[in-house]
């Protein structure tokens, strides 16, 4: 069955049995560190505190039944206009069971973040990009270091405010011998064309609007 | 006589050096000739494909998942399809499922034997890559009959695939696929019971079930270390759930293993082309949804409405309906998964690739402390490290 079909059949039949009784023995498991739990696309995904975190992945780790071995992936997705901008994202894997799990956490700017290093090993060099790319702070990390950027780079990439261009750009300078940092300079401003049609995109009110009554 | 104190020695390794598999920067500390810590250094190729995901629509961003692990680019573009097609929920007709799964097992190979080769070439034997990018490159030949380029297909699409195949190009795969097999065995005379080839890996770079598992390996690293999880089987997408195969799994969890689960690997993806082949259904390979997927060419001439659709396409894009999933597939390399949240517009919000290589180059520093200097490069070789996709 492909995954559009397994998709339509999660609709159509509300969520198969095993995936609901997971999600039911998830809920006692994590308890009153849950914010909420739902299940999105045929995985569970389960909503907690930041301080909670750990706890909670040693738990799903640990438990007999849950046993999620792996952690496949970890990352972070910046909201600015929330109030607690970043949201952390682990993405478990159980191999006994045969399911995904995903697990967030909403963490404000400037908010540390316990680091899952000692739960599995795998969210280090995660955790690094992670601390590159958005910012955020991973407490108790043995080795928080840049990972993917240069050496000296300043900002945040993934971060919405960061421009897709850039602030620097690098070139070989022949007379001083080396490479030098120099202030991104556009022959032509950067250009990000808006593609949504007027009819089918856009939510809101078109100037005028507001002056015409309900009846028209 | 007081005991002497040897400082270790730190040295740097790369990021311009042949064994290093692209541009790894390696500081390793040393003491003598053993390895106390490995430190990579990465990012020398980093591109920013996620911001550059961002600000494109989902079908300018497909392109992008062939120059990630430039050495098997369609299996990278099937994840991206397969998030796409679950996001907006249609449904892959029969022939574009075949024909897509018959080109990851391509990929694989295509993977597999760069690989082998260039880790043969790493410990010592040269005459592997002569031999192997021979069969590469009739591999890429295949590409280029189907999709146009050698390297960068961008052939899958959501929805199916770009094109139906040529005609004839199954009947020469199916002929490649006949010779393949004797080129294996002569790869296997060179090396698997080669001295040489056994003293540089048996016992090399042992990683346990256990440590595997924590440090993120999966694929042929993990198979390599006795865990029969592959995703294939296991979380069957398109239509794997129809073909019959097998999945090795090694032992020892040494270099050794994993170049025995890739050998065997390439057996079994020649099974699964040969399926394909044989079984090879009719009709549509793209959904026909021109919501979607572009209209055909000949009716653009001919439809406004096609017309409009196809103008609507390459400029707006289709719109994915709000949401976040992760979707995995088995790479050749292991699980390459792709996290992406849609806001309901023609854009991805975020898009996150999880590459297999990235935990392989983070488990570096496990696997060679304690080895030799020259150990390293058997291990970085047996890992199956592209930077592509881990620098992304």
């Amino acid at each position: 069955m492909t995954d559009a079909a397994n998709t339509e059949a999660d609709n159509a039949a509300g969520v198969d049995a095993p995936l609901q009784a997971m999600q039911e023995h998830l809920r006692q498991l994590v308890g009153g560190s849950l914010i909420e739990s739902r299940v999105v696309q045929g995985q569970i995904v389960l909503e907690v505190a930041v301080a909670a975190i750990q706890q909670t992945l040693v738990a799903l780790r640990d438990d007999q039944h849950a046993a999620f071995n792996q952690l496949s992936d970890l990352t972070a997705v910046d909201y600015p206009e929330r109030p607690e901008r970043f949201e952390m994202i682990y993405q478990l894997l159980s191999m006994k069971n045969n399911m995904r799990l995903r697990v967030c956490a909403a963490v404000g700017e400037g908010q540390a973040v316990p680091s899952m290093t000692a739960v599995y090993s795998a969210a280090n060099w995660a955790e690094r990009e992670v601390w590159d790319m958005f910012g955020i702070f991973f407490a108790g990390h043995p080795d928080l270091r840049r990972l993917l950027t240069d050496y000296g780079f300043e900002g945040h990439p993934l971060r919405k405010d960061f421009p897709l261009t850039g602030h620097v750009e690098v070139r070989y300078d022949d007379t001083q011998r080396r490479v030098v940092n120099e202030p991104v300079s556009l022959v032509q401003e950067f250009r990000d064309f808006d593609f949504l049609s007027p009819w089918e995109g856009m939510q809101a009110q078109i100037p005028g609007d507001e002056k015409a009554g309900k009846d028209g | 006589m007081a005991e002497m104190q040897i400082k270790p020695i730190t040295m740097n390794f790369g990021p311009q050096h042949p064994a290093a598999h692209g541009v790894l920067r390696l500081v390793l500390e040393m003491d003598g000739e053993v390895i106390e810590r490995a430190d990579p250094h990465i990012g020398l190729l980093h591109r920013g494909t996620e911001k550059l995901i961002e600000h494109k629509t989902y079908l300018q961003a497909l392109p992008y998942f062939d120059r990630l692990d430039y050495v098997s680019p369609m299996n990278q573009e099937h994840a991206w399809a397969l998030a796409v097609e679950r996001a907006v929920g249609i449904e892959v007709p029969r022939r574009a499922q075949y024909i897509r799964v018959m080109y990851c097992e391509i990929g694989r190979i295509l993977n597999h034997l760069l690989n082998l080769t260039t880790f043969a070439i790493d410990v010592g034997a040269m005459t592997p890559l002569l031999w192997g990018f021979e069969e590469r490159e009739e591999l890429m030949g295949f590409y280029e009959r189907a999709s146009g380029a050698r390297l960068h297909a961008a052939y899958f699409r959501p929805g199916g695939v770009h094109q139906d195949l040529p005609d004839g190009l199954l009947d020469e795969i199916a002929d490649w696929v006949e010779r393949f097999p004797a080129f294996v065995v002569d790869l296997e005379t060179l090396l698997t019971n080669n001295r040489i080839f056994k003293q540089r890996t048996v016992d090399i770079g042992v990683i346990t079930e256990e440590a595997a598992l924590d440090l993120g390996m999966t694929g042929p690293c993990l198979r390599g270390s006795g865990v029969a999880w592959d995703l294939r089987k296991s979380q069957p997408y398109d239509a794997y759930a129809e073909m019959d195969f097998d999945v090795p799994v090694g032992k020892t969890g040494d270099c050794y293993a994993r170049y025995l689960v890739r050998v065997e690997e390439m057996r079994q993806s020649l099974r699964i082309i040969k399926q394909c082949i044989d079984n090879m259904p009719d009709g549509p390979v793209l959904a026909e949804n021109n919501k979607i997927t572009p209209p055909k060419r000949g009716e653009m001439k001919q439809s406004m409405e096609a017309l409009i659709h196809h103008f609507k396409l390459y400029t707006e894009g289709f719109h994915v309906p709000e949401g976040d999933s992760y979707t995995a597939v088995e790479a050749p390399k292991g699980e390459f998964g792709v996290y992406l949240v849609a806001d309901g517009s023609n854009k991805p919000y975020r898009c996150k690739i999880r590459a297999p290589g990235f935990y392989f180059m983070a488990a570096v520093d496990y696997l060679s402390r304690g080895h030799m200097l020259a150990d390293s490069v058997a291990i970085i070789g047996s890992l199956d490290i592209v930077f592509g996709e881990i620098d992304r």
